[in-house]
């Protein structure tokens, strides 16, 4: 067994990015214009891996060489006495230095199976119990937030990166659709025409067009420009490390755009595959460090292209759930429980590690093989919306995240909330 | 006879990929029974493609590719070296060729080529994808190679992971079944070397086996994982962790031969030193060790297990007819499933049987690829492989490439808003195809009785060829079915 398979298991046209034009009343009454952005981690993010409880007695010998230190050949990044983060996040790291990014950690969802669709449905949908809704939870907040003004004349909608829509922005809130341009775009006036096709008979079909109208008036410079590689050819396999960098930043650094746009939408989401780390994890210089490599380059260009928006910013990253607490047979990790969730932005009151520690002995780990849940993600994701958009916990509570009412919202992860 | 026509156009696009200048009126008299012939049609579901390598081939020609441009990079990159550590400017230019012969100037014709012949891993895929293509745009009606893009899709792989083996990974293990026992296609499929490297089961070792103990290893669980989840008994079905983790000890040992191997590398192999001994039990039942009959035993058991045939009922449903498939076409493909022992064919025309399949309205979205396929058959275009793979791409349905091993969604909610999409590739097409192409009548051709009037003024009025080309491929019932 001499072979060697390189893992390239991601999609890149499946980042989507939706965005809602208008800023949350409450919020504007109290002179804040709140940006809020949600990264869906999919593929279950090995929180172990990401930020390593190196302070725990027990971590070194479950781990073992794939166990981050604070020495060796790539020291993790230190967070507190007890948590360093993975040496591929230095940007991060930054930000967490500067009180600008929070990590929640041995958190997950309600769902405590190992399904990935069911676990993705479960924390895209806000629903305990999968399959059994086919809106998202970020969609329903905006159905549920009293609107203030319009940021802009052509707002009122949501908006996403790439052809293939994830749940988590399902829903009656219309949406604007932002795909990289790779070809020429049909003129208008064709557009004009299939919407007088559309109007009466598929309404759906008619807002998908009206939101690709009403993009291009709110987009920024560059955002619509045809990118120079054709599709004559066509993507055949997964991409190489540089272009998943460009991937990463291009998705996520385009939504920050958007966002910093004055007349610009307020709220997005957009979602990156590629964690499910089976096989020849790479923690420390390998496959996952490239990625997670990936997505701190990606947390600059949202810092960068939010300019001074970059203060009243919240981005959220989360994942389905974590993988197991021990290496598997083949140098990666199985499904599993508790991970982390990321959070970076100027809003934040950051610089902490938010944690209920459940250990890593063997009873202490779920059902002897993940890392537990002792923080609830919907708690976290309910304490920054109430805080950063001024959501109120019935609505959090009954429509967004539904049965959730003993979750309370986490307080204090906003600066200003 | 219009009622005829109505239902051959609705079987066209339901069931095969649209019709071609002249199907509908072709299948008039009995849409149903065409349907049914494509069935009995000798060779169905199989393709000519003796010119292509098989998986385990094309797995070490990938092999001897990527070792070769390794060395060549090396090659490069000590050159580079040499040329700085005695302080050259250009290192480049002076690199010697990494083949050994003097750098010739390009010739000429060379230059003017406008589409260098791509390198190896494309070619693999695209001349994969030719195939397929050509078959699916060939077919009379198309409804065996619909079959075919189902259960590819319900037993997926990835190129992005194992992409040598992934289009003859179809010929192999997915179109010799398509009309057979799904546990003859289940049994291909997991024993299939693109399966057990796409879920990571190459290497899983039981940790009591002779390779565990001597190298200290133990288990991946995600084919196991998989099989149950996603290829048999669903998800939410009632099997636990543990019968998760002792499916994967009974998969222990399923693996291929390494692709340095010069003659079999590439090839599936039961290594018994990886296998974990014992007996095993999965979802209630006790499997003795008999080595990889042990795990042919699980899956003839799964293949029969009231949840699979629920299972598959449901997806087969929701793919051909409705996003949300009516409960009584679902107990009908399920008794079938279960009465037939798994028979692929009968489950086909139990679907075609079915008074449901006929009289839903036509609601599903055609997915990308079908789309696509459905507008280069109506326009008898020429098509390069290329462009076409692109497009699917850029509709987010790239070719054996999809987000998960669930493979790619199958309901209107994750495809709608690539429309605006769709909208772009259709004006990129129309503007090489439609000069000689007549869109009024292609309205006649594609949609017969199913053309709206207002589908029929919208092409009609269109201000060039080109455009009332996209009105028509755009238009909602060339989009549903």
């Amino acid at each position: 067994m001499t072979h060697a398979p390189s893992r390239r298991e991601l999609l890149l046209a499946s980042g989507t990015l939706f965005a809602w034009s208008y800023v949350p009343r409450l919020a504007r009454a109290e002179g804040r214009d709140p940006r809020f952005l949600t990264i869906v981690l999919r593929g279950a993010l090995d929180g172990l891996a990401t930020v390593a409880p190196v302070g725990d007695p027990d971590w070194v010998s479950l781990r073992g060489d794939n166990a981050l230190t604070l020495e060796g050949k790539t020291p993790a990044l230190k967070l507190d006495d007890f948590f360093a983060l993975n040496p591929a996040m230095p940007n991060l790291a930054r930000m967490f230095k500067a009180n600008e990014a929070i990590i929640v950690h041995a958190a997950a969802t309600s769902y405590r199976e190992r399904s990935h669709f069911d676990g993705q449905d479960v924390l895209q949908s806000g629903v305990e119990k999968p399959g059994t809704t086919r809106t998202g939870w970020l969609n329903r907040l905006l159905v549920g937030l009293a609107p203030g003004d319009r940021v802009s004349p052509n707002g009122g909608r949501v908006f996403a990166v790439g052809p293939v829509t994830p749940l988590v922005v399902r829903g009656p809130a219309p949406m604007l659709a932002w795909s990289p341009r790779r070809i020429p775009p049909a003129s208008d006036d064709t557009i004009a025409r299939l919407l007088d096709l559309y109007r009466h008979t598929e309404v759906n079909f008619a807002r998908v067009l009206e939101g690709r109208m009403k993009l291009a008036a709110i987009a920024p410079a560059g955002a619509m420009e045809q990118k120079p590689t054709g599709p004559v050819s066509g993507p055949v396999s997964g991409p190489t490390i540089p272009q998943l960098r460009a991937y990463f930043a291009e998705a996520v650094g385009t939504a920050a755009k958007f966002l910093a746009q004055p007349d610009g939408p307020r709220v997005g989401a957009l979602a990156l595959d590629g964690w499910d780390t089976h096989y020849n994890e790479g923690i420390a210089t390998g496959w996952l460090a490239q990625l997670l490599g990936a997505l701190d380059a990606a947390l600059v260009a949202v810092q960068e292209n939010m300019g001074p928006a970059w203060r009243e910013t919240v981005v959220a990253l989360v994942t389905e759930f974590g993988r197991t607490a021990r290496i598997n047979g083949t140098e990666g990790t199985d499904h599993g429980t508790g991970t982390v969730m990321l959070l970076a932005g100027g809003a934040l009151n950051g610089g902490r590690v938010i944690a209920d520690w459940p250990g890593l002995k063997p009873a202490d780990l779920f059902e002897n093989r993940d890392l537990k849940s002792t923080i609830d993600v919907r708690g976290v994701l309910k304490g920054l919306l109430k805080d950063h958009l001024r959501a109120d916990d019935r609505l959090l509570a009954a429509d967004v995240f539904p049965g959730s009412a003993d979750v309370k919202p986490m307080a204090g992860l906003v600066a200003s909330g | 006879m219009t009622a005829g026509k109505l239902e051959a156009a609705l079987a066209l696009h339901r069931f095969g990929f649209g019709p071609v200048a002249g199907s509908i009126a072709a299948i008039a008299d009995d849409p149903r029974g065409a349907l049914l012939a494509d069935l009995e049609r000798p060779g169905a579901g199989r393709v000519a493609a003796a010119h292509l390598p098989n998986s385990a081939q094309a797995a070490r020609a990938l092999f001897e590719f990527r070792a070769e441009r390794g060395a060549k990079e090396k090659l490069a990159q000590r050159a580079k070296k040499a040329a700085e550590a005695e302080g050259m400017g250009s290192a480049a230019a002076n690199a010697p060729n990494p083949d050994g012969e003097a750098q010739a100037p390009v010739p000429q014709a060379a230059q003017t080529q406008q589409n260098p012949p791509p390198e190896l891993p494309v070619q693999l895929v695209q001349n994969e994808g030719k195939v397929r293509i050509e078959a699916a745009v060939a077919a009379e009606i198309g409804f065996v190679e619909r079959l075919v893009w189902f259960w590819s899709n319900h037993f997926c792989v990835s190129t992005d992971k194992i992409l040598s083996m992934a289009g003859a990974y179809e010929r192999e293990a997915i179109r010799p079944h398509v009309l057979g026992r799904f546990v003859d296609m289940l049994t291909a499929v997991e024993t299939h070397p693109a399966m057990l490297f796409y879920l990571d089961n190459g290497l899983s070792i039981g940790p009591n086996s002779i390779a565990g103990i001597n190298r200290d290893k133990s288990l991946n669980e995600n084919l196991a994982r998989e099989i149950l989840e996603l290829h048999t008994l669903g998800v939410r079905t009632g099997y636990s962790q543990d019968d998760v983790t002792r499916f994967a000890n009974v998969l222990t040992g399923w693996t291929w031969i390494a692709f340095n191997e010069p003659s079999h590398g590439g090839e599936f192999a039961f290594v018994k030193r990886m296998h974990e001994p014992g007996e095993q039990t999965v979802v209630g039942k006790a499997y003795p060790d008999t080595g990889m009959n042990q795990g042919r035993a699980v899956l003839a058991d799964l293949a029969q297990q009231p949840a699979t045939a629920a299972h598959i009922a449901y997806k087969f449903a929701r793919h051909f007819v409705a996003d949300q498939p009516p409960p009584p076409l679902v107990d009908k493909l399920t008794k079938s499933f279960t009465d037939s022992d798994g028979n692929l064919k009968e489950l086909a025309k139990t679907l075609i049987a079915a008074e449901e399949s006929w009289t839903l309205e036509r609601t599903k979205l055609k997915r990308p690829a079908e789309w696509i396929v459905s507008a280069l058959r109506l326009s008898g275009a020429q098509w390069a492989i290329g462009r076409v793979l692109g497009s699917h791409g850029l509709l987010g349905e790239p070719l054996w490439r999809p987000p998960g091993p669930n493979g790619f969604a199958d309901d209107e909610s994750a495809w709608i808003d690539g429309l605006s999409q769709r909208v772009d590739i259709a004006d990129d097409f129309a503007s090489r195809a439609a000069e000689r192409l007549d869109p009024v009548a292609l309205v006649e051709a594609g949609l017969g009785p199913l053309a709206s009037a207002d589908t029929r003024n919208t092409v009609a009025r269109a201000q060039t060829r080109g455009q009332a080309l996209v009105l028509l491929l755009m238009a909602p019932e060339f989009l549903r079915r």
